[in-house]
């Protein structure tokens, strides 16, 4: 397979004639949520303007319509968000018994089950994601951290970090855009069974879901300042990273902002979690379950189109199943649906952002002008709003770009091995550490690979599979720390 | 070969039919002469082959059907998937209280399912025991719908050849147009694929042109590994259809199941096969669990399936919830259940 660079040309399959059974549309009503034309900050339990701040519109990636405007935290409201924090820290929180934290956080978790349409619809407007996602995976998710969590909160002393572990006090928490809602309970949820008070700042281009998360707050009655919610770009973030109030950064998003955090922390005492980029390796051996095997491989790289950090970007595969895999693979691709993110029937979603496009054209670009071989099924691209199509790349060598970077789009990259060897050689010949995944039939083979990938998570003949009990995270330039089950209550406890 | 098809080339499908099909005519298939008899020449070289078939996981399987069971057919698909799905029924009564009575209501309802609506197509065929091929094959004469039957000791298939066979040439001889027979569930579980062949090949023999259709019950088989070497055994053997189930065991079809069946008919035709038909039977009774079966067939081996003579659904009362369905679709209005006659 590696023979066969040089051409630049994209290759599509041929046009397919007109389909008999053509899915009508059938989008979720989005009228499920009310989207209010301008958002304040959630400081002290309620929504407030900014005092120092500016405001910014976020708009819906599938049509480029504003959806609402929202406010950017100055640093004076960064400090406001922080006094908050502290004081419900000290004052209430804190002293408050682990079984009276369980109660809110089995409310909110109930509470996000009776709402999880309305959450649903909104991460989908905001971000770009199929509604079959945010509605089975993402919100789903959310209400089973709030009772995972929820059940620690009167558990931490049998927990293993000692017998009454404290906890470290405001925590900082900073959340991506391609998993807003979903990212913003991860980082909430141990923080608040293990004691901390929080200050969530959203990613820019999706503020909207954890705004609607504000307003299920307070209808849970969490005390005021428990939670404060900060929308604003980066100079909120950083503004807020360095506030000498905040006793614990938490991070999840790139690894070049990951560093600076990282940077700007040193010798400040804060404890700091940072969850990265990634540029896993999916390996699929010749006695894999092929069929299945396919599915992990869409799963993995085109799954939130690929807007994953753990996404499955290096298709890993063995030789003498090449052929067979990648066939199998594009005949897969042909069915799926690209298109509008309501349509409970769309695979494939927007990119979230123009400036995500353009990074995603630029590396797909470099991936054909570096000699590997370009492939995308026929598929047409709505005229407005960002998108991509699920591209697939052969041909492609170690040294090339788009084997080496993290491309965070719908974009596969094969490659082939040939032994066992070779392949926890070429898995592992990356800077990043977060997921891998392994595909055989031969259990002995899954373990062996296990204790050679570095990678924080490995998945056996699955997938981006999430459990709230299961820990996260990565290792080398994809971050440190675990979130979910014990392990990610460590991030949150003075041990 | 086209690839993802199963490890075997298209030689040797070409010998293991050639052996198979002798006498065939109706549905010749392609010959591919390659080397001497070695897939199905012995007992060793049929089960390396059938071992050699990709591994199905189970927790894999299961979420990819259970993922296309969330798509929402709406509007014009929904029409188009109900009048399909009618046009799929093998409308059928398999009780020990069956009567010649029973049979021709069944009979006149499979010719016009609607007597209301002469857009409702008929049915694909009607399914009964070897007893009551006559009946149906008077009532049902002049019109397009075929008389199905089953044979070779149905359900459990627990008789000797000469009795399966004999059961077959009486169903044939009554006027049967297709014949659904069982798989010796015994013999498979006990690992003498050998033995599963032969009898595939010589009831494949017996019915000549007759359309032949290999239940596997799936109930019986358990795993899905199984549910695919089950598939290609029928399949070499000369099977027209692989069908799941004989609605007498539990659980009977199931979507992951069919998926699997479905990849192995596609890799089958793409190993230089013919297309051979998938069956699904028991279980199954509303529109919404139909058009989930047409979906899955859709999305793994393509719309060229999706007629009546490549899938099809052993079913009584999904009729009538289809009709339902389509009247609901049509008026708006919901119909009472007592608006269609019993099956």
């Amino acid at each position: 397979m590696n023979d066969d660079a040089g051409d630049e040309e994209v290759t599509t399959s041929e046009a397919t004639p007109a389909r008999r059974f053509e899915y009508a549309p059938a989008p979720e009503s989005r009228s499920v949520v009310t989207i209010r034309p301008s958002y304040g900050l959630f400081i002290g339990g309620e929504f407030v303007d900014p005092t120092d701040g500016s405001a910014f519109k976020t708009v819906n990636p599938a049509s480029e319509e504003v959806l609402a405007e929202v406010s950017a935290a100055g640093p004076g409201d960064v400090a406001r968000a922080v006094a908050a924090a502290g004081r419900a820290q000290r004052d209430v929180w804190g002293p408050m018994p682990g079984k009276e934290r369980a109660k809110y956080l089995f409310r909110i978790a109930r509470i996000v089950q009776e709402r999880a349409r309305e959450l649903a619809v909104l991460e989908t407007l905001d971000n770009g994601k199929p509604i079959r996602e945010s509605r089975d995976v993402d919100v789903p998710l959310v209400a089973a951290h709030f009772f995972y969590y929820a059940g620690w909160a009167d558990k931490l002393g049998y927990a293993g970090f000692g017998p009454d572990p404290r906890p470290l006090g405001v925590a900082g928490q900073i959340v991506p855009w391609n998993f807003p809602l979903l990212m913003a309970a991860w980082k909430l949820a141990p923080a608040l069974a293990a004691g901390n008070t929080c200050v969530l700042k959203p990613a820019e281009t999706t503020p909207l879901s954890a705004l609607l998360l504000a307003e299920i707050l307070q209808q849970a009655e969490l005390p005021p300042g428990v939670v404060n919610i900060l929308t604003g770009a980066g100079d909120t973030g950083a503004a807020l990273v360095a506030h000498p109030g905040v006793a614990k950064v938490a991070f999840t998003g790139s690894t070049e902002v990951g560093k600076a955090i990282q940077r700007s922390l040193a010798g400040s005492g804060k404890h700091l979690t940072l969850e990265l980029g990634g540029k896993a390796a999916n390996v699929v051996f010749e006695d894999a379950p092929l069929s299945q095997a396919i599915e992990g491989i869409v799963n993995g790289i085109f799954f939130n189109q690929g807007h994953v950090c753990c996404a499955g970007s290096r298709l890993l595969v063995q030789e003498s199943v090449a052929a067979r895999v990648v066939e199998g693979l594009k005949r897969r691709l042909e069915t799926l649906r690209l298109g509008d993110p309501l349509d409970k029937n769309t695979d494939l979603g927007a990119i979230n952002s123009p400036q995500q496009l353009e990074k995603i054209r630029e590396l797909a670009d470099s991936g054909a002008n570096e000699g590997a071989e370009r492939w995308s099924p026929p598929c047409p691209l709505p005229d407005r709003g960002y998108w991509f199509p699920p591209t697939v790349f052969t041909g492609v060598a170690p040294a090339h770009r788009i084997a080496r970077e993290e491309i965070f789009g719908p974009v596969l990259s094969v490659l082939t091995f040939r032994t066992p060897e070779e392949a926890v050689a070429k898995a592992n010949n990356t800077t990043y550490g977060l997921s891998a995944g392994v595909w055989t039939e031969k259990g002995s083979r899954i373990l062996w690979m296990a204790q050679r990938l570095r990678a924080g998570v490995v998945w056996a003949n699955t997938f981006n599979r999430f459990d709230p009990t299961s820990p996260f995270g990565g290792y080398r330039e994809s971050g440190f720390g675990r979130e979910g089950g014990r392990h990610g209550l460590e991030a949150y406890l003075d041990v | 070969m086209k690839v993802l098809a199963a490890d075997v080339s298209s030689s040797v499908v070409g010998e293991a039919q050639a052996r198979a099909g002798g006498g065939r005519s109706a549905t010749a298939r392609t010959l591919v002469p390659g080397r001497v008899g070695e897939l199905a020449a012995s007992e060793a070289s049929l089960r390396r082959f059938l071992f050699g078939l990709p591994g199905v996981d189970q927790v894999g399987a299961e979420a990819r059907t259970a993922a296309l069971a969330t798509r929402s057919i709406k509007a014009g698909a929904k029409l188009w998937a109900i009048d399909t799905a009618i046009a799929m029924v093998d409308l059928t009564t398999l009780e020990g209280a069956d009567t010649p009575g029973k049979v021709r209501a069944l009979c006149a309802k499979a010719r016009r399912p609607d007597p209301n609506d002469d857009a409702v197509p008929p049915v694909a065929a009607v399914c009964v025991y070897p007893d009551l091929v006559g009946t149906a094959k008077d009532e049902l004469a002049g019109s397009d719908v075929a008389v199905a039957s089953v044979a070779t000791a149905f359900p459990s298939g627990r008789a000797s050849l000469a009795v399966k066979l004999a059961d077959v040439r009486e169903a044939i001889e009554a006027g049967a147009d297709e014949v659904d027979m069982v798989i010796d569930r015994g013999a498979f579980l006990a690992g003498d694929y050998g033995v599963v062949l032969d009898e595939v090949q010589a009831v494949r023999e017996a019915c000549g042109p007759v359309h032949l259709k290999v239940i596997l019950e799936t109930g019986e088989l358990v795993t899905y590994d199984n549910v695919r070497r089950a598939s290609w055994i029928a399949m070499l053997g000369g099977a027209d259809f692989v069908k799941t189930s004989t609605g007498k065991v539990s659980p009977a079809a199931t979507l992951p199941g069919a998926l699997v069946m479905l990849e192995a008919v596609r890799d089958f035709a793409d190993a230089g096969g013919a297309r051979v038909g998938v069956k699904v039977a028991g279980g199954i009774r509303t529109t919404k669990d139909a058009i989930r079966y047409l979906v899955l067939v859709n999305e793994t081996v393509g719309e060229a399936w999706l007629e009546p003579a490549l899938f099809r659904f052993g079913a009584s009362s999904l009729l009538n919830d289809l009709l339902m369905q389509r009247t609901k679709q049509r008026t708006g209005a919901y119909a009472g259940a007592d608006d269609f006659s019993l099956e």
